[in-house]
């Protein structure tokens, strides 16, 4: 479904912030991307949809080579690439249901979304989906009276919206207290499972990864050093991914910590 | 061992700040002893020793003002405010597009695009819009529609300055998530940029029209109409207590406006 | 089948948010009604406008220079003196003006000093002074120091009725006199944002500089006068030109020397 061949990244003359990396994501399947701050999980996630340019390497998603398409012929296939990001990205000032349409953007020509004259079909199920994330009551309040929980949901609404057929999830739960974490993870993890959608999700809190993804990508510095099931992540990978550190009182909640050993 | 190094050379540091100090202080007084007497080489300082003189004669010539001659001056208070407005709004317009273009982040190309923006809103902020309304009084003659766009040429640089610079204070995110919708450049504009510009854009709108309004009650002066004439005109016939009552309605214009526009931007924050 | 309407945030009174649309597009209606053009006048216009931009494009530095030099250099020494002066006189105004450190006649007086300057525009300030000191740089440098003081001096007393009164309290308990006071507490407080703001006040001194000789106080603004009268747009643009350099260099020289304080 998705495959990246030897994708590398650099900014500029920079270093490499990705180095070779290569795997496959077949339909149906919820990867979790973990690995320390500065690992290159954000550039690897933002590659995939071209929101940064990859500087060498393809990426496959069905038959059509992302890496090697137009701008133009990129705007489409992003229609299918729905995203979910770390700080929700709304447009603040515009209401829920404007945000959850934005999804539609890609297949509406310019002058009916400037009208806001959307299909009364996409109404529809923009309706649909704010009821999936359970905010039906909320479509005409502007996105900035929401609480942090219910902006993530408006989030994954409009990721919905664009109808995909493959998530990118950047930090879903990075500003969310560890209870709305859970249910923001539930809701993806459903989302994904009535779909049957691939998803990519970029993650740093280790134990809510190995409870609600398929398969676990360990990434240090820009390379893949673990590619398995949640239940062999051993201290052993942990440590191969993070650094040295004493794992075993409730490693969770700890990210601050490991960055910081990271460094130093 | 460290802490002698960073000491002396902290104090190294401090006596070549101070010496830059005062070598500025030193620079400036001379520079302007030079200019004052590079200024005054043609100063007939005989006008000035009379200046107080003068001052009370024309103070006694001033009062009372006229106040029978504001029956005159309502038509031109209206194209005063004509002026600013239709000024203000065909400034706004043009500085929309022109803001677009000088983001860095909506900008087409940084290279070409952004820097002939850049120079055209140089160029509006820094000519006076009376500099504007002489050009243009000279190339469509006197009237009104040459004080509209002249307070429009110099709206553009200021409104578009302030915008451009919202627009690029625009969070990129929301911007980014738009952009992964497979939305055009267009409708990213439309839908991420807009909404978060929006309050900004009419606060500098309204803010640049009370500028306007100040600046349109000279403008006819070089013959751009409003009630900058009525004052030419009242000083070419020394008419002094016209122009008193004249002083005094630009100033209540003035204070009536800046108040509205505050009460207004207070509204939309 | 659901329908969905964009609501509206600012206006939301359906009724309200159309009465206001009526209201405006009325006003425009009638207000370019009330604009009379001579449009024979301004067809002929378009010729000059043409021979203007030609003008702007290839700029004839050459022919006025002598008188081009003059002007430059009265508005510049005229931006100098009327800045430094401005800004001297503008410490005792503002200090006077802030409610917080000043005796109530005096915060009067200069308040309402400070109000008078802010209110007039520097041209017609520049009108009573060539009046009463005769045409040159001298009236003009006058009118520039007016403006400054009003300009700085309020900024300069809203910036010392903002400060931290801990500090000054912190200063007045060890004993300190009034001069002491000011100088101890107040002086390092406001005196980053001073220096920023006397930069900026320069450049617009320079930019007023170019005006305020249209009528008679000195600077550049008469010899660009005189060229726009006599239709020679080429050297209008030249000046024009040089007049935007000038002020891009300013704003360039006082972002560097702001940074370079901070």
């Amino acid at each position: 479904m998705l495959k990246l061949e030897h994708l590398k990244k650099r900014y500029k003359t920079g270093p490499w912030v990705l180095k070779d990396i290569s795997f496959e994501v077949p339909e149906g399947e919820i990867v979790g991307l973990i690995g320390p701050s500065g690992a290159g999980k954000s550039t690897l996630i933002r590659c995939i949809n071209r929101l940064i340019e990859p500087s060498e390497g393809n990426i496959y998603l069905a038959d059509a080579c992302l890496s090697k398409l137009s701008t133009s012929q990129m705007r489409t296939q992003r229609r299918k690439i729905g995203m979910i990001f770390q700080e929700y990205a709304l447009v603040e000032r515009l209401s829920v249901m404007e945000n959850v349409l934005s999804g539609r953007l890609g297949y509406l020509p310019f002058w009916r979304s400037f009208l806001r004259k959307f299909p009364s079909n996409d109404i529809d199920n923009a309706f649909e989906y704010l009821d999936r994330v359970g905010l039906i009551d909320h479509a005409n309040k502007r996105a900035d009276e929401l609480s942090g929980g219910q902006r993530q949901r408006v989030g994954i609404a409009r990721a919905l919206a664009q109808d995909p057929r493959l998530l990118l999830v950047d930090e879903p739960t990075a500003s969310l207290d560890p209870k709305t974490s859970r249910q923001i993870m539930r809701l993806i993890q459903s989302i994904c499972r009535e779909n049957g959608l691939p998803a990519i999700i970029n993650i740093h809190d280790v134990p809510l990864a190995q409870q609600f993804v398929d398969r676990i990508i360990g990434l240090q510095g820009g390379e893949v050093v673990f590619d398995g099931k949640p239940d062999e992540l051993t201290e052993d990978v942990l440590t191969r991914i993070y650094g040295d550190e004493d794992w075993h009182p409730e490693p969770q909640d700890d990210a601050d910590e490991l960055e910081q050993v990271e460094v130093a | 061992m460290g802490q002698l190094d960073q000491s002396t050379l902290w104090h190294s540091n401090n006596r070549r700040h101070a010496r830059i100090i005062w070598g500025f202080w030193f620079i400036t007084v001379l520079l302007t002893v030079y200019c004052w007497q590079v200024m005054n080489e043609e100063t007939m300082w005989v006008f000035v020793y009379d200046a107080p003189e003068q001052g009370a004669d024309l103070l006694s010539r001033m009062f009372p003002p006229n106040w029978l001659y504001i029956n005159q001056l309502y038509e031109a208070l209206w194209d005063t405010l004509n002026i600013a407005t239709l000024g203000t709004l065909l400034g706004v317009i043009l500085a929309f597009p022109v803001a677009f273009l000088a983001a860095r982040n909506t900008t087409p190309s940084t290279k070409f695009v952004r820097p002939v923006a850049l120079f055209i809103i140089a160029a509006s902020r820094s000519i006076n819009s009376l500099i504007w309304a002489l050009l243009l009084v000279s190339i469509l003659g006197p009237g009104i529609l040459a004080g509209i766009i002249a307070i429009g040429l110099r709206s553009i640089g200021f409104v578009a300055k302030l915008l451009y610079e919202s627009i690029e204070e625009t969070n990129g995110t929301s911007v980014e998530a738009i952009e992964s919708t497979g939305a055009s450049r267009f409708q990213v504009i439309n839908y991420a940029i807009i909404p978060q510009i929006l309050p900004a854009f009419l606060s500098i709108a309204i803010f640049r029209w009370d500028i306007n309004i100040r600046e349109s009650t000279i403008l006819g002066l070089v013959g751009a109409g409003g009630i900058g004439l009525f004052l030419s005109s009242s000083l070419n016939t020394l008419a002094w207590p016209q122009v008193t009552l004249i002083i005094l309605v630009i100033l209540a214009t003035v204070v009536v406006s800046e108040y509205f526009s505050a009460k207004v931007r207070s509204l939309l924050i | 089948m659901r329908t969905w309407q964009r609501p509206h945030y600012l206006v939301p009174n359906k009724r309200w948010r159309l009465a206001l649309w009526v209201m405006f597009i009325a006003y425009l209606v009638v207000g370019i009604g009330s604009v009379e053009v001579n449009w024979m006048r301004a067809y002929e216009g378009l010729d000059r406008g043409a021979k203007f931009l030609a003008g702007f494009l290839q700029p004839d530095f050459t022919s006025r220079a002598k008188d081009i030099y003059a002007g430059i250099l009265e508005s510049l020494t005229m931006t100098v003196t009327s800045t430094v002066v401005g800004i001297l006189l503008s410490l005792p105004f503002g200090v006077g003006a802030a409610r917080n450190i000043s005796p109530k006649p005096v915060y009067l007086f200069c308040r309402s000093f400070i109000a008078l300057s802010r209110s007039m525009q520097e041209i017609i300030v520049a009108i009573f002074l060539v009046a009463l000191f005769g045409f040159g740089a001298f009236a003009g440098f006058l009118t520039l120091t007016y403006a400054t003081i009003g300009f700085l001096g309020k900024l300069l007393a809203e910036e010392i009725e903002g400060i931290d009164r801990k500090q000054l309290e912190a200063i007045s308990a060890t004993g300190a006199s009034w001069l002491q006071r000011v100088h101890m507490a107040i002086w390092p407080q406001v005196m980053p944002r001073m220096i920023g703001l006397s930069f900026y006040r320069f450049d617009i001194n320079f930019r007023e500089s170019a005006v305020i000789g249209i009528v008679g106080a000195g600077g550049i603004g008469a010899t660009l006068n005189t060229a726009i009268d006599r239709y020679e747009y080429d050297s209008a643009g030249a000046i024009l030109l040089i007049i935007i350099v000038i002020v891009m260099a300013c704003e360039y020289l006082s972002g560097w020397i702001r940074k370079w304080v901070s």
